[in-house]
């Protein structure tokens, strides 16, 4: 009779279960920090003459966090999406300058000093925002990843967008979409800046 | 031909001395690690059961991904706070997910991760009782001969090698 249909339904949803499961991304992970306070810190920023900048100086506003490099591959594809997010002016995103120095920056053996990192950081930074665009009100520097272990970033580029109590709304890991802003990202910014 | 052997002298020497100079490189790295062997050994124990967030299959322990190189130094860290193993997991976890865990918690999300797989076979095993059993009534309804087949089977026997 009928009975061959059971195998078939079987091998459907096998079918079915594999091609969801393929389908999804292993890179994006559920973050455990959405819903929770971003973990607070005191960096230097890229701008030699600022204040430190932690993520309490921007109590009262919806923000964006954007951890990025200038040897990150990805960043420069995301980067003009950002440059021209930016100049709508929705919020302000706060750059993270995510281990600007690398290893292979430092001729072996001789090893830079933390200031020595951080000019070197801020020159090679500056430089690249002024070929790409600055879209970052300022650019925080977390030169050993220190700040980047508490924010749980494990691929740059990742985009965090944070409340005005300071609580972090939303993760992406990877490259933000100019579909992804218009999708997600804008419609959560307006319903935050509204509350 | 000679020339020959001359280069391989030389090409002797050459990769003689450039393995040489590899040496103290490597004797620094492995000085690094004994260290504490303590912490290391705790360091291991622990980073096998983690995930290395950027090599997925990676485990933390193996993984050669920057980022596992600063979360060992992480872990190193905690470990000489006299952290214990569970908490170690747990300021990973905050950070980083479920997903750094090989092993995830047992909790009401993971409930089908742990045990779905022995329902499943739960699941079989009963449909396949059912399913002999469904069988091997059918059989008994069936196999049984009658006195006719009896007597046919009983004549072609007899009948020996005639056709």
């Amino acid at each position: 009779m009928k009975k061959f249909l059971i195998p078939l339904g079987l091998f459907l949803g096998l079918v079915i279960f594999l091609a969801v499961g393929l389908n999804r991304d292993p890179r994006e992970i559920p973050s455990p920090l959405v819903g929770k306070p971003a973990p607070a810190f005191s960096l230097d920023t890229l701008d030699a003459n600022a204040p430190k900048f932690g993520p309490q100086d921007m109590k009262g506003k919806v923000w964006m966090l954007n951890v990025w490099a200038t040897w990150c591959v990805a960043c420069r594809e995301e980067h003009p999406i950002l440059v021209a997010f930016s100049k709508v002016n929705q919020l302000p995103i706060v750059g993270l300058s995510y281990k600007e120095v690398q290893p292979q920056d430092e001729s072996a053996g001789k090893k830079m000093t933390p200031e020595e990192k951080l000019q070197f950081a801020r020159d090679r930074s500056a430089l690249w925002l002024k070929r790409h665009g600055n879209p970052y009100v300022l650019s925080a520097v977390d030169l050993d990843g220190r700040v980047g272990i508490d924010y749980g970033v494990y691929g740059v580029p990742e985009t965090y967008v944070i409340d005005k109590e300071g609580v972090i709304r939303y993760k992406r890991v990877g490259v933000v979409t100019p579909e992804l802003l218009q999708s997600t990202i804008l419609p959560l910014v307006q319903k935050l800046n509204a509350s | 031909m000679n020339l020959q052997s001359v280069f391989l002298k030389w090409l002797c020497v050459a990769s003689w001395l450039f393995l040489s100079a590899l040496v103290p490189l490597q004797a620094k790295e492995a000085a690094l690690l004994a260290e504490d062997p303590l912490v290391e050994k705790r360091l291991i124990h622990i980073s096998e059961e983690l995930r290395c967030m950027v090599c997925q299959n990676e485990s933390l322990a193996s993984s050669r991904a920057e980022l596992a190189n600063d979360l060992r130094e992480e872990v190193r860290k905690l470990i000489r706070e006299d952290r214990s193993d569970s908490q170690i997991k747990e300021y990973l976890v905050a950070r980083y997910g479920d997903f750094v865990l090989y092993k995830p918690e047992v909790k009401p999300l993971t409930w089908v991760l742990w045990f779905g797989p022995f329902l499943l076979l739960v699941l079989a095993i009963v449909g396949m009782a059912y399913y002999l059993r469904q069988r091997q009534s059918a059989q008994n309804g069936r196999s049984a001969l009658s006195d006719e087949d009896r007597r046919k089977v009983q004549e072609i026997l007899e009948s020996g090698d005639k056709p």
